[in-house]
């Protein structure tokens, strides 16, 4: 309809003329990436219940360009954890990173992926950044839907004004060396 | 004409003796002891025994005592249910603290397999026998058996919870 009111993703800064626009391959990248984030859910309790409510219709994530949940690691671009990872699923979260290609993002969603929340308890993980990188962590027991689309929304902030080099930095070298992933 | 509790006593003291005793009504349960070496006996017994019946292991698990004396210190608890008569029993049998070993019931009741690898996982209570008696639940390189009351319930990894606020003693954590 020509009067619904369609919100576009605002173009980046740059230099507009008749029939060209020109402007940094950084933000053209970022956002191309920002807005077509595929995410991969790795839900282990009530956290992935509020995802799926945030999946559906009535939040509708697919709203941000996360239409398509990968099931394969090795096709998404944002893991994102929800529910409490206990020490004998780590390795296997662990590996599911690794298999991730890069760029690749992780959100901690809830307070079990976070911290442990109130499993403080042998057998739970106190935190996945124990073992891979966090990128955003959402806060709540569970976080309602609204607070899961803010901490997309967030990292889409990150996603944009990353720089196209970051990966090959040896700063980021250096943080997967501290996690001990090659 | 149910299985009435004193028969099943007279059964057991009839053909073990003195190596079943402690018998008593516990709540709606009837529970008794038997010598930890006699375990299997009498699981055997009160399963094939044509009155008893008892075929169905309901449940095993392990318990621990660190008050108790050094020969008393573990036990290993079986609920035992007759079908027919719609009658569950209560056995304990106590084990040593430095020692913890009895003998494996998973030849009688397949479904103690698990059960007895929890028990392991959790008290370390080893089970003579057992055809693969390694960590169940936990994961493997795990040290401890951390439902023995001598090791913390807490992480000693978390690092974002101030001791003063949440109860901690330095001894746990």
């Amino acid at each position: 309809m020509s009067d619904s009111k369609t919100k576009m993703v605002a173009p980046p800064e740059g230099v507009v003329g008749e029939g060209f626009f020109a402007t940094t391959l950084n933000d053209v990248v970022g956002l191309a990436r920002a807005n077509s984030l595929w995410p991969l859910p790795f839900a282990t309790s009530c956290c992935g219940i509020e995802f799926m409510a945030t999946m559906a219709s009535h939040y509708d994530l697919a709203r941000f360009g996360s239409e398509r949940v990968s099931f394969s690691p090795r096709q998404a671009d944002m893991l994102m954890v929800m529910g409490t990872i206990s020490k004998k699923m780590a390795p296997i979260l662990r590996q599911v990173y690794e298999q991730m290609s890069e760029p690749r993002w992780v959100i901690a969603v809830g307070a079990c992926a976070s911290s442990g929340g109130v499993f403080d308890t042998y057998s739970v993980l106190q935190g996945i950044d124990k073992v891979i990188p966090v990128d955003v962590y959402v806060p709540g027991c569970p976080p309602r839907p609204e607070q899961i689309v803010d901490g997309v929304m967030k990292l889409q902030e990150i996603v944009k004004n990353e720089s196209v080099r970051r990966r090959s930095s040896p700063e980021y070298q250096e943080l997967l060396a501290s996690y001990n992933i090659k | 004409m149910a299985l009435e509790t004193n028969e099943i006593q007279e059964k057991l003291v009839a053909t073990f003796g003195s190596d079943v005793f402690q018998f008593n009504q516990e709540k709606d349960i009837f529970s008794f002891e038997v010598a930890a070496d006699k375990i299997t006996a009498v699981i055997l017994f009160l399963k094939n025994d044509p009155v008893l019946r008892f075929h169905f292991l309901t449940d095993l698990c392990g318990v621990h005592y660190p008050d108790n004396e050094e020969t008393r210190q573990f036990a290993v608890v079986y609920h035992l249910h007759n079908w027919y008569e719609n009658k569950r029993i209560k056995i304990k049998a106590f084990i040593s603290g430095n020692n913890p070993e009895i003998k494996t019931v998973s030849n009688i009741f397949l479904s103690s397999n698990w059960m007895e690898r929890e028990t392991y996982d959790f008290y370390g209570i080893n089970f003579i026998g057992h055809p693969q008696l390694k960590r169940i639940l936990n994961m493997d390189e795990m040290v401890s058996f951390p439902m023995r009351k001598e090791f913390p319930m807490e992480d000693s990894g978390r690092t974002d919870k101030d001791d003063r606020f949440f109860g901690r003693t330095t001894a746990n954590c």
